[in-house]
């Protein structure tokens, strides 16, 4: 895994931010960016090469479904892999982000090293692809 | 004697005049004792009706002039929001603080913890009789630099452990301030019963059902809520099942 790849996270919580960089920073990745909602971070996404998108759930303006949703339909940022680290956690919520191409999906308060496993598992999946 | 068996003796006694009267054959009798009988009923109706309105009436004005309830719209429902926010505030100064302390904390652990390994190897060496004369030097001037710098990082340390404690404080602060507003809405929640109740009786209602996918927050044990995944084995089971 390239520990300098370019990571976006997303969240309306500045604490859960930092708290994220954090943690990736813990894993070895430095290269991270920052935006506080879906309709903040598209733009991000589309001017920049990003290897990675880390999103919340619930967030005012667009949320991380719908900025999943759009995701996937930018045939730019199509296979971007994406990691819904969220306080959803209804069935229906994790079926619908499943069947919208989410690569991984963490349910909060979350431990260190679930992160880590989930972005593991990511991109073991990504590299075999 | 009761009221309502005087009045049902009444209707009886003027019942059996009325057959009476119609076996006999008393025309304008028995219209007369028709006409009473009916009276008699719509009499009792309306003073029911009187009695029901006037009730009413007064349970209303009593709600209305009940002062906390203006006092609640007023005051203390604009408070609480403010109080509410103020948490919010509170609550991410606190994790703001927290993570400061982390974060100029974690690289000095992480050369603590670099140096510490390095110089291991090169005493292990020492210890064995490896090293000559010059290298020794070297390593001493190395531990010297190592200590000092493990006691100044030591009190940088202890000093950023000591706002992590501090800014604990928050739950103290948050915990006083919400229960406050658990009290009012507790409050308000046996007011709005009580108007309920006097706009005429409770309806069992369902708990309205949820949007499948709209975004509802962290799941709150002791709110009933279906459908909800307890913790991130079911999260994984559940994507395992999918194919994931």
């Amino acid at each position: 895994m390239n520990k300098n790849m370019k990571i976006l996270v997303v969240d309306d919580f500045s604490t859960m931010r930092r708290i994220i960089k954090n943690l990736l920073r813990d894993l070895g990745f430095n290269n991270t960016h920052e935006a506080d909602d879906g309709a903040t971070a598209l733009p991000i996404l589309q001017s920049g090469h990003f290897d990675f998108l880390v999103t919340d759930w619930n967030m005012p303006g667009m949320t991380g479904i719908d900025l999943l949703k759009a995701v996937r339909a930018d045939p730019k940022l199509r296979t971007l892999p994406v990691l819904m680290v969220t306080a959803e956690s209804k069935r229906d919520q994790i079926i619908e982000a499943a069947k919208a191409g989410v690569n991984g999906y963490v349910v909060k308060p979350f431990t260190a090293t679930t992160l880590e496993e989930k972005i593991n598992k990511i991109f073991e999946r990504v590299q075999a692809a | 004697m009761t009221d309502n068996q005087a009045g049902a003796n009444a209707r009886l006694d003027k019942a059996r005049a009325l057959v009476e009267a119609l076996e006999a054959g008393a025309k304008e009798r028995s219209e007369a004792l028709l006409q009473e009988l009916g009276e008699m009923h719509e009499n009792a109706l309306f003073e029911e009706l009187g009695r029901l309105t006037r009730e009413l009436h007064e349970a209303i004005n009593g709600f209305l002039l009940d002062e906390r309830i203006q006092r609640i719209a007023d005051f203390e429902i604009p408070d609480a929001t403010e109080r509410l926010k103020y948490v919010i505030q509170v609550t991410e100064r606190a994790a703001h603080t927290t993570l400061e302390a982390v974060e100029r904390g974690m690289p000095l652990v992480g050369a603590l913890e670099a140096d510490a390994t390095d110089l291991t190897a090169d005493w292990q060496r020492f210890r064995e009789r490896r090293l000559d004369l010059g290298e020794f030097r070297e390593l001493a001037q190395r531990l010297d630099a190592f200590l000092e710098r493990t006691a100044r990082d030591g009190s940088e340390l202890h000093r950023l452990l000591g706002d992590v404690l501090m800014a604990q404080d928050y739950q103290d602060i948050t915990g006083q301030i919400i229960r406050r507003v658990i009290e009012l809405v507790h409050d308000v929640e046996q007011r709005l019963v009580q108007l309920v109740r006097l706009t005429g009786g409770r309806r069992e209602l369902e708990r309205p059902p949820e949007d499948g996918i709209a975004a509802t927050g962290p799941a709150i044990p002791g709110t009933h809520r279906a459908n909800v995944v307890q913790d991130q084995d079911e999260v994984d089971d559940l994507l395992s099942s999918l194919g994931f």
